[in-house]
């Protein structure tokens, strides 16, 4: 990995473009450019509904662009690959399964012995310190401990690179907070690069190294931000210092011109 | 000041076991009340058709009344019916109905599923599955007696074709209405098409299915009996033909008294299977 010297994810000119059911075309993104860096920590914001989330899927080979490039580590994407983990809005932990049945789930599709699987399945389930729930079924667990098999569940994978489609925004604001701590702890062991779509931009600052702000869909990159506030950061904390404040309202001057545009073409289809 | 204190924890938990111990009893209550008011309401109907029919209100005959009835059950199950044991001609029933059943399970779930996965199966087959759907199955019976004859096969054949639409339905509206987030998962974490089918899409169509299952049950029944009905040398329907053709109008009953505790039987069973299936569900919708 560190002698290749191409970056984690590229996309070149990037546009999708979906037919509506009412058999119109539908533009989320369009000629996108976006470079990740290996094991860079890239928040993407936008205004919601612009098309962020298109943007992962086309990374992650779920959906092809209908124009463009989208390269993981050099090479073209071509399907799903299996350099991907993904972690989604919503519930993605399948009910049937126990717990500890979901996070073996990775390695046993993947082909490894079920031995195998289960010794790193339990292993990251202690990280997550979900060891006691192993046998429950997710329905029998909270909003945020579902969300820490889901986190299980793609890190047992030992991905290269990890998409995160708005992973928290369905939990309360502090176990949220406490999430992304667990987050960037996990993630710092790894290596592995990160593009994380929210559209909180406190939440995005607090974890990235670099902050991507998209337009009003059909999304494009409107500007991108460094980050340089230190690490290790612990989110609750890193947003009252002043330079956070600072990089805040830097960045919501761009940010927000593109919300006040969602809003007003909100308003005018209600009109 | 202090007694106040003091007073206030015992009240506050006085206070509530009181509450949960009336609102249990209150329960009790009302389950004792309801479970009374069923046994009055059979007794009443039961109790107003005997009477009616022993003072020839309504034709005893025609009608019959529940002892003659009971008696009939009663002669069945200590002398045999007129055909044999009457635990043979239930067994006969369950068998068939049971075959037919399980074979247009498995045809209803495959398909369903293959279809449901398959877009091009789907297209293709689409409107042929629509156009035999929309025939009133039960007239297939006679036909499938002209071609498999009196013995179980023709009755097994009625039943199949019973019990495949509606299973084949759900399965595939199961198979079809799979959260694709679940899929997308599964693709990331590395599935094959195969194992998504296996390890998400059936199991999760699974719910579908067993509703599915509740209802086919009563169709493979009805097959069985229709089969047996038209022609037959041995069955509960045979039976109701039989009472019928001698004006046995408490035979006719009789067998469907039968038929009714054979239903519920198998409805149990179902239930109980269904249950031990479904512990991944939350309770509150696991019925």
């Amino acid at each position: 990995m560190s002698t290749d010297t191409s970056p984690a994810i590229e996309l070149r000119g990037a546009s999708k473009t979906f037919k509506t059911p009412s058999g119109g075309l539908h533009t989320a993104v369009r000629d996108l450019d976006l470079t990740v860096r290996r094991g860079e920590f890239v928040a993407v914001v936008g205004p919601t509904g612009c098309g962020k989330s298109t943007t992962l899927t086309l990374v992650s080979g779920l959906e092809e662009p209908t124009e463009g490039d989208v390269l993981v580590a050099g090479e073209q994407v071509r399907g799903v690959g299996g350099k991907v983990g993904f972690v989604f809005q919503q519930d993605a932990t399948f009910p049937w399964r126990t717990v500890l049945s979901n996070v073996m789930a990775g390695p046993r599709f993947r082909g490894v012995p079920k031995a195998e699987a289960k010794e790193k399945a339990r292993a990251w389930l202690a990280r997550v310190g979900l060891s006691a729930f192993e046998d429950r079924y997710p329905h029998q667990l909270s909003g945020g401990q579902r969300k820490r098999v889901a986190l299980a569940a793609t890190f047992v994978n030992d991905p290269e690179i990890l998409l995160m489609d708005e992973p928290f925004s369905a939990l309360d604001v502090q176990t949220r907070a406490l999430m992304s701590d667990e987050l960037l702890e996990l993630w710092e062991g790894t290596g592995s690069s990160v593009v994380f779509v929210t559209h909180d931009l406190e939440e995005a600052i607090a974890l990235a190294d670099r902050v991507v702000v998209m337009t009003a869909g059909p999304a494009t990159v409107k500007q991108v931000f460094d980050i340089d506030l230190p690490r290790p950061r612990k989110v609750e904390q890193v947003r009252l210092e002043s330079h956070f404040i600072d990089i805040y309202r830097e960045i919501w001057e761009s940010l927000g011109e593109e919300v006040r545009i969602t809003r007003e073409r909100g308003a005018a289809h209600v009109a | 000041m202090s007694p106040e204190v003091l007073s206030t924890p015992v009240v506050d938990t006085a206070k509530p076991t009181d509450r949960a111990q009336s609102r249990a009893r209150a329960a009790r209550k009302r389950k004792a009340v309801v479970s009374s008011a069923r046994l009055v309401l059979l007794v009443a109907v039961l109790g107003l058709w005997e009477v009616l029919s022993r003072a020839k209100v309504i034709d005893p005959f025609n009608f019959s009344m529940p002892s003659q009835i009971w008696d009939q059950i009663w002669t069945w199950v200590t002398h045999g019916t007129a055909l044999g044991s009457l635990g043979e001609q239930i067994w006969f029933t369950l068998h068939e109905a049971l075959l037919g059943w399980a074979f247009g399970v498995v045809a209803g779930v495959v398909l369903g599923i293959a279809l449901g996965r398959i877009a091009f199966l789907a297209d293709v087959l689409g409107p042929y599955i629509k156009v035999l759907n929309s025939i009133p199955r039960i007239v297939l019976a006679p036909i499938f007696v002209i071609w498999f004859g009196l013995g179980p096969a023709s009755k097994v054949a009625s039943a199949v074709v019973l019990v495949f639409f509606p299973v084949f339905f759900n399965a595939f509206q199961g198979a079809r209405e799979v959260d694709r987030n679940l899929v997308s998962n599964a693709r990331i974490l590395g599935a094959s098409d195969r194992r998504v089918t296996l390890q998400v899409v059936i199991p999760s169509a699974t719910s579908w299915i067993f509703t599915s299952l509740h209802v086919s049950f009563g169709f493979a029944l009805i097959g069985a009996i229709v089969g047996e009905y038209i022609g037959a040398t041995k069955g509960i329907g045979l039976l109701v033909a039989q009472s019928q053709g001698t004006f046995n109008a408490a035979g006719v009953y009789a067998a469907m008294v039968i038929l009714a505790a054979v239903a519920l039987v198998a409805e149990g069973l179902l239930t109980f299977a269904e249950r031990r299936i479904f512990r991944w569900k939350p309770a509150d919708s696991g019925h």
